[in-house]
């Protein structure tokens, strides 16, 4: 069995994970201010990979991303990057399918928050931004954890977005999931067995992770 | 003079209804809000902490104007830095009783002198959760009066504390609230928690 599609899908997972941080809760604290209908379509917006077929999602990246759209042309010749076919592509498109299993954990700890806290931090002089990071952020650590460990986990099982966007480049793009698709198709079954194997081990030691996590989110702050 | 003009609308179970406010209040003055449950006291104290903003209104506190919908003046809460006791406390999960009193202000001698008279010094570092109601309830005044406040809002501020911890607490916030030069508000279901405090009383009614 080849490890590097393994290491494949730990970088991707990893590096999406590390952006969905930088970007996933700074948008589940905007949205998880008075209801707004620029609020209400974002967060439709943001909620469709949960509910859209993959594949679809990956369909429409794929025409987006390729050299022939006006995005994909302007990348290509500005900055010469080409994200079709490509890892970068690949950490791009699972920025997007992964982006509601970031926000939603996060944006549903901060509205559980009694908003006395933040008014409370407010009334000492304290801005917006102090009281995000000294006061509500670290109220909300364990739906931090739960929410990083489940886009790591929902990264790690992307298959029809990864191949729609990335196909199956050896070393490039050839992520675990499709590694198992192509060992099935060649009749490798038990290249196959060994790459569901080392997935369903990670996969179940994350899930054990998420739950203690949430036994320990289920507590009130004040508990 | 705080000069204050408020009318906000606000949800009853009856429908919606209107809070009126219009008083003057004497500089340091403490102030007796009451009123029935639900009739707006709290909201009344959020309005004048700048954390709820009336359909119409004027705030004055002194040469300051806090509020005025009219010339659509509206100070934040930050800048008019009031200390407020939140009913629920509204203490950080995160923080150690230490950690509110710095968050609130780097004036050493005077977070040792309110841990004094709160007596909350064996507890500097226990979290929230490892404190009494009580003792929740005396961290949050203390926190509220570590800015040295000009205007101080309570709410429902003593509920928690028993007769002979109250009126020592009161007796000694007394003393600061004169040092300080601060003009207080307080809100409170029962006349005989506060009967220790002398002032005016502002009855809150519902148009």
């Amino acid at each position: 069995m080849e490890w590097t599609p393994i290491w494949l899908s730990l970088k991707l997972a990893g590096i999406t994970t590390v952006i969905l941080l930088v970007i996933g809760i700074p948008v589940a604290y905007w949205l998880s201010g008075r209801s707004s209908i620029p609020r209400v379509i974002i967060e439709a917006l943001l909620t469709m990979p949960l509910v859209l077929p993959p594949s679809v999602l990956g369909f429409y990246l794929l025409l987006t991303f390729s050299p022939n759209s006006a995005l994909g042309a302007w990348l290509l010749h500005y900055f010469n990057v080409s994200l079709v076919f490509s890892f970068p592509g690949l950490v791009v498109a699972s920025v997007i399918y992964s982006l509601p299993f970031m926000v939603s954990p996060v944006k549903s700890a901060l509205l559980h928050l009694p908003a006395s806290l933040a008014q409370a931090s407010y009334t000492m002089g304290k801005s917006r931004t102090e009281t995000f990071f000294r006061v509500l952020l670290p109220n909300i650590k364990s739906s931090l954890y739960t929410a990083a460990v489940l886009t790591f986990a929902h990264t790690l099982g992307e298959f029809g977005v990864v191949l729609m966007i990335g196909g199956k480049l050896e070393g490039i793009t050839k992520v675990a999931s499709i590694a198992v698709y192509d060992a099935v198709d060649n009749n490798q079954f038990m290249e196959a067995n060994q790459y569901s194997m080392v997935l369903f081990a990670i996969t179940f030691i994350i899930v054990i992770l998420v739950f203690i996590f949430n036994r320990n989110a289920a507590k009130g702050p004040l508990e | 003079m705080m000069e204050i003009s408020i009318d906000k609308r606000i949800k009853t179970y009856k429908g919606s209804s209107r809070l009126i406010v219009k008083t003057n209040i004497e500089p340091l003055s403490v102030t007796k809000v009451f009123g029935p449950s639900g009739v707006g006291k709290t909201t009344f104290l959020k309005i004048l902490a700048g954390l709820i903003s009336p359909e119409n209104g004027m705030i004055k506190m002194g040469d300051e104007l806090w509020l005025d919908t009219g010339q659509r003046i509206c100070r934040s809460p930050q800048q008019r830095k009031v200390g407020f006791v939140f009913q629920d406390y509204a203490l950080f999960p995160n923080m150690t009783v230490m950690d509110h009193l710095l968050y609130a202000t780097p004036d050493k001698p005077l977070i040792e002198r309110l841990l004094e008279i709160g007596k909350m010094e064996t507890f500097i570092k226990h979290r929230p959760n490892h404190l009494s109601g009580g003792q929740q309830q005396r961290l949050a005044i203390l926190r509220a009066l570590a800015t040295a406040p000009k205007v101080l809002l309570m709410d429902e501020a003593f509920s928690a504390l028993d007769d002979d911890l109250r009126e020592s607490l009161i007796e000694d916030i007394k003393i600061l609230l004169k040092e300080f030069g601060t003009t207080t508000f307080i809100v409170s279901h029962h006349l005989q928690e506060t009967v220790s405090f002398t002032g005016s009383s502002l009855k809150i009614e519902l148009d």
